[in-house]
């Protein structure tokens, strides 16, 4: 699959990045370039082949106890403050560029 | 106090017995900092408060008589992707530039409690995305070894620093070979831990189910004791495993005679360099001499895994990196009009290159019309990985390989070219693809004194046969 410079233009708008004409120029040239390089994939058959999602008990090579579960994720209850508190509102905003003490404060949203 | 020969035991042993303090250990330690490292740059950001405010609790313990914790007065290094409360966290980035952390990574404070000094963070690759710490934001990295070449990436900085006396212990992290490549550039020890046996809660997330963290050291005892450590469950990952964590150190004592070694010749072929595997290929003698049994095995999946990798990982990443958009930290860029304008151009400003490179690939990656093409391609293909190594491990205990296909190669060798650097983590990145832990340990010297690094894969959760084999082979080489 070829990537075109429009390619580019759409995947950059979807990735929220602002990119100048040389660098959208160098992206098409180097994301082919890999791109091409990736398409190797297709020279295996994986018609049968699950997707690994995460790193789960099916693939693990532990000499384990039978049943154990080496990559289990456990959960928590949902209770309020259930593993700490929250963080103080003046420490949550202490690194942000621009606030009025109580929210983050943003250039208007406009309508594109 | 020779600083060049101190390990964990050395320094707590020093600290006991009244020769020297954890205070006096960390001024020299910034001594040599403030010397060497304008010519190196391992370090980004120093935490002299801190580092003395932990030395002084320990030397007051020392006073006492008091037994000291195990990390007691040693100092370390963090990589700049791990969150320091309080003090400045870049992750090699311009877009955390100023972005100070209001809590600790996990791994960290595991290590502080134990008594470590945290000396400051090191220098990384930008978002750990790199082979050669030339991508950090701020200044590359000079290997300790020869300052003209690389000292490997992305844990770059953490790797030099060790190598050069600045650090005795530092910490990394391996999303595709970050720890054990530039640990077998610099010459030094690297462990990557199995994937959740250390949590990942403070650390900058680059590709959620590929990132790890672990130690760098100058030992393999170094590395097992940290370790025992940092390991453990932690209700703040709930990937991390909740699996007891073994006495590394102890299991270090265990023999291994009878342990099966397997080698796998889809990592001694081409492009591997001579030198390189020459000293492989002699360390391996060696623990045949030690009485492990050498049996050959086949990976056969090994040539799809770069491309596995950097689907994958790149398409995490895309997820990973959204969240920096100038609104609650870092970079904001000026005289934007618009909330859209504002995340694009605040991330424009703030990302490098290859990062930028690597969320355009994995978006496209992700894309309607792509995803099943690519990403979950890729997802399937990584089963096929993860099962060459559930076969091979039924047949052998640990797999013996080179970390790296060269040895360290020149500032500036591979900028230009993103693929050729991509191909240098070939041997690395398997292990984070199937989740399995691995170490690099220094096997000889190029004849230009370049380090050669040799890699021991084990099964998950087995680290200890990893590190008593890197140890048996440490000891006897």
């Amino acid at each position: 699959m070829k990537v075109t410079e429009q390619d580019v233009g759409y995947v950059a708008e979807l990735a929220n990045l602002e990119l100048t004409t040389e660098e959208r120029a160098r992206l098409v040239r180097e994301l082919n370039s890999i791109l091409e390089y990736v398409d190797r994939l297709n020279e295996l058959d994986t018609s049968k082949v699950q997707p690994m999602t995460q790193m789960e008990q099916t693939y693990t090579t532990a000499k384990s106890v039978p049943g154990a579960k080496d990559f289990a994720y456990a959960g928590r209850e949902d209770i309020v403050e259930g593993l700490r508190k929250s963080l103080p509102r003046e420490v949550a905003l202490a690194n942000a560029p621009d606030t009025d003490s109580t929210f983050f404060r943003v250039p208007k949203v406009i309508e594109r | 106090m020779d600083l060049k020969s101190l390990t964990i035991d050395a320094v707590r042993s020093a600290i006991r017995e009244r020769r020297t303090t954890a205070t006096a250990l960390a001024e020299a330690f910034y001594t040599n900092i403030e010397r060497d490292d304008p010519e190196i740059g391992a370090y980004l950001t120093l935490s002299q408060d801190r580092a003395l405010a932990k030395a002084g609790e320990i030397d007051r313990l020392a006073e006492k008589g008091d037994a000291l914790p195990p990390l007691g007065g040693v100092p370390v290094g963090i990589k700049d992707v791990m969150v320091t409360r309080g003090v400045r966290t870049t992750a090699g980035s311009k877009i955390l530039g100023n972005y100070i952390p209001p809590y600790d990574c996990t791994a960290v404070a595991r290590l502080e409690e134990a008594g470590a000094v945290v000396l400051g963070k090191t220098n990384c690759d930008e978002f750990a995305m790199g082979s050669s710490n030339e991508n950090s934001a701020w200044r590359p990295v000079h290997n300790p070894r020869d300052p003209r070449r690389v000292p490997g990436g992305s844990s770059g900085g953490s790797a030099a620093a060790v190598a050069a006396h600045m650090a005795i212990v530092a910490l990394g992290s391996d999303t595709g070979g970050s720890i054990r490549q530039p640990a077998s550039f610099c010459g030094v020890v690297g462990l990557m831990p199995t994937y959740g046996r250390v949590s990942r809660y403070g650390l900058i997330a680059f590709a959620s189910s590929l990132d790890h963290i672990g130690p760098l050291t100058k030992t393999v005892k170094d590395a097992a004791t940290v370790l025992r450590t940092i390991a453990g469950r932690d209700p703040m990952d709930s990937t991390s495993a909740d699996l007891p964590v073994p006495d590394y150190v102890a299991e270090l004592e265990k023999p291994v005679c009878g342990l099966k070694i397997g080698v796998a010749h889809e990592y001694f072929g081409e492009g591997l360099d001579a030198e390189v595997r020459a000293a492989v290929e002699a360390a391996i003698h060696k623990l045949a001499q030690l009485e492990c049994e050498v049996i050959p095995v086949s990976l056969p999946h090994t040539k799809y895994a770069i491309p596995t990798y950097y689907i994958l990982a790149t398409a995490e990443a895309s997820s990973n990196l959204a969240r920096y958009d100038g609104v609650r930290y870092g970079l904001r860029a000026g005289g934007v009009r618009t909330l859209s304008e504002m995340y694009r151009r605040s991330r424009d400003q703030g990302f490098g290159a290859e990062v930028k490179r690597r969320i355009m690939l994995g978006t496209y990656a992700l894309s309607a019309g792509y995803y099943d093409a690519y990403y979950l391609k890729a997802q399937k293909v990584r089963t096929l990985l993860a099962d060459d190594f559930r076969e091979a491990f039924k047949k052998v205990d640990a797999i013996i390989t080179p970390t790296s296909p060269t040895a360290a190669f020149r500032l500036g060798e591979k900028v230009d070219d993103p693929l050729a650097m991509y191909l240098a983590d070939i041997y690395t990145v398997t292990a984070d693809l199937a989740g399995i832990p691995g170490i690099s340990i220094p096997c000889g010297e190029t004849k230009d004194k370049l380090p050669i690094g040799l890699q021991i894969l084990g099964r998950h959760f087995d680290e200890a046969t990893v590190l008593r084999l890197a140890n048996a082979y440490e000891n006897a080489a």
